[in-house]
């Protein structure tokens, strides 16, 4: 079981948004770069941030770059799930590759600030704030598997290769 | 059933007849990354206790995105990059190459090929057939060394462009114009698979720029048939035993058809900060522009650079307007010295760049300041991506760049052809 707080955003959070190009020079030293995770949709998100907390947002969150980066720097930030209602095919594919969970569900109802608790087995998000209780979307099969395995590279280590 | 471009190669290449929404392990024909995405493969690949490469010949490493290196550290990602290539023997294009999504085009991405890139902008080789789309580090590590991946086959979106384009408009604008209509997310996960007249009849060198952009709407891949024109772009790259003809089954089956005529569409700007932003030239006539960027896996080729030095010819660049222009590859760069484009680019005022992403994605040679607005030919024009989250991008074709580098404000490059 997942708990955290909500840290809304809204559409077309891109991944420049999250880590810029800017920054390119950083991307060797995650730590630092982690510092400015999502710097330019909202300055005192990496000030704020707590482990265990969420990423609530729109449609096409994530969208732009391959760089890996973006859903790395989240993960290092302490957030435990990103909730969407529509994320950027590659994006989504980085996320479960590091083991980021990344769901998609209806996320209009859900408020900055709110608490959540999110069942990963059940599919079941509760909003413990406004009492409201939602579900997200199955997780295709291949995906679900990198994801119980912490990500791609962990899969990879234990099964020695990739399985449908 | 009939199958898409997208079912079609993807049935060839995993050997066994797949439609949409299965998921395959294929052989990857070739496989990349750039030098920012780069460093966290190597990182992923030694992880994985990986040793070596399935396939050196198809394993490629490109420093196009900070080429040269503005500083210290990206010089030492380079080492790392190049290290990585001189100890397990891959490819290697150093810096001053030109862009990995040029030069996959000119010498490397065959018609039918599944091709797994480090940059979301691999979908640029669906102009010549490919099944090429944009994956991260973890996952191009893995097809480094496996030389295979898991794909899900996309359902397809079929994109018609009949008619005659209008003079001023070119495949820039048809894909901005698409863009405009179906959003930013409108092709997710998605194949947008091109056809029709228009799009029979167009060079390469625009089916490159409208496949580049199929991923600024969310799309996996923008195909198109390989035809004459494919085979005419493969003989003249000296690689016409690449050729192999490639077209749609007649009865394939699209979630959705949109049709455009391409005689009613018009030179089309992307305005800040999201790609479907769109608006018509027309309507932003006027816009002051501090700097016109022109350039790029989108419009960085010869074709671009032949457009605007036909504008530019004579004129010099509006004095409040700075002009910075990158031919995508060295091929374009001897290409343009030879056809005396870049004596017409530097007596208009304009910056020569190496060939190279450039000012692209804003890691430097023309990061904007606050406030400043820039008209480039790239693909993307969200808050931030040119280094400046207080600065405002316009996207446009190269025509409608080279006229508002003559008047400094947004100009319809109608008035000037």
């Amino acid at each position: 079981m997942l708990r955290g707080r909500v840290f809304k955003f809204g559409d077309n959070i891109s991944t420049d948004h999250i880590v810029p190009g800017r920054l390119a020079h950083l991307r060797s030293n995650l730590p630092e770069l982690a510092k400015h995770v999502l710097e330019d949709a909202d300055p005192t998100f990496v000030t704020r941030v707590k482990k265990g907390d969420f990423i609530v947002a729109g449609n096409n969150f994530g969208m732009g770059s391959s760089r890996e980066h973006a859903p790395l720097v989240i993960k290092m930030a302490g957030v435990s799930a990103i909730l969407v209602k529509s994320a950027a095919r590659i994006f989504f594919r980085n996320a479960i590759n590091l083991g980021l969970p990344i769901l998609v569900c209806d996320t209009d109802k859900i408020n900055d600030g709110d608490k959540l608790e999110v069942d990963l087995n059940q599919g079941i998000i509760n909003d413990l704030t406004n009492g409201y209780q939602l579900t997200f979307k199955k997780i295709p099969k291949t995906m679900l598997a990198i994801l119980e395995e912490g990500g791609l590279i962990p899969y990879i280590k234990k099964h020695g290769e990739i399985k449908l | 059933m009939g199958k898409t471009l997208a079912e079609k190669i993807l049935s060839q290449k995993s050997q066994i007849g797949v439609c949409a929404g299965d998921i395959v392990i294929a052989n990857i024909d070739l496989a990349f990354v750039q030098d920012t995405t780069g460093p966290l493969m190597v990182r992923e690949f030694e992880a994985a206790g990986f040793k070596s490469l399935a396939d050196k010949e198809h394993t490629i490493l490109f420093l196009d995105h900070a080429a040269p290196s503005p500083n210290n550290q990206l010089s030492n990602d380079h080492i790392i990059l190049r290290n990585f290539a001189h100890q397990k023997g891959s490819r290697l294009s150093d810096v001053g190459e030109g862009v990995c999504h040029q030069i996959v085009a000119e010498s490397l991405a065959k018609p039918g090929d599944i091709i797994i890139g480090a940059d979301s902008h691999t979908v640029t080789a669906g102009g010549l057939g490919a099944f090429a789309t944009g994956m991260g580090s973890s996952d191009v590590a893995v097809t480094f060394a496996f030389g295979k991946t898991w794909l899900r086959v996309p359902e397809s979106i079929k994109v018609l462009v009949n008619g005659i384009l209008p003079k001023g408009v070119y495949a820039k604008d048809i894909i901005l114009h698409l863009i405009g209509l179906i959003g930013a997310d409108g092709a997710t996960y998605q194949s947008l698979e091109f056809g029709g007249s228009t799009i029979d009849t167009m060079s390469m060198s625009g089916r490159l720029t409208i496949a580049n952009m199929a991923i600024e709407a969310g799309a996996k891949v923008g195909l198109f048939a390989s035809d004459e024109v494919t085979r005419n772009y493969l003989v003249d790259q000296a690689r016409g035993n690449d050729y192999i003809p490639l077209a749609p089954d007649s009865d394939a089956s699209y979630i959705k058809t949109i049709e455009i005529d391409a005689a009613r569409i018009e030179p089309t700007v992307a305005k800040p900060h999201t790609v479907d932003n769109t608006a018509l030239v027309t309507d932003l006539k006027g816009t002051k522009i501090q700097q016109v960027f022109i350039g790029t896996c989108t419009n960085g080729r010869l074709e671009d650079m032949a457009i605007v030095a036909s504008i530019l010819k004579g004129n010099k660049r509006h004095p409040e307007t700075r002009v910075i222009i990158a031919p995508a590859s060295k091929e374009v760069l001897l290409q343009s010295i030879a056809f005396g484009y870049l004596r017409t680019f530097i007596e208009a005022g304009a910056v020569i760049l190496p060939p190279s992403c450039a000012a692209c994605l804003g890691l430097h040679q023309g990061v904007l300041g606050n406030g400043e607005a820039c008209l480039s030919t790239a693909n993307r024009n969200f808050k931030g991506r040119m280094g400046n989250p207080d600065a405002f991008i316009y996207l446009a074709s190269p025509a409608t760049a080279a006229a508002t580098a003559i008047n400094g404000a947004i100009t319809d490059p109608r008035e000037v052809l």
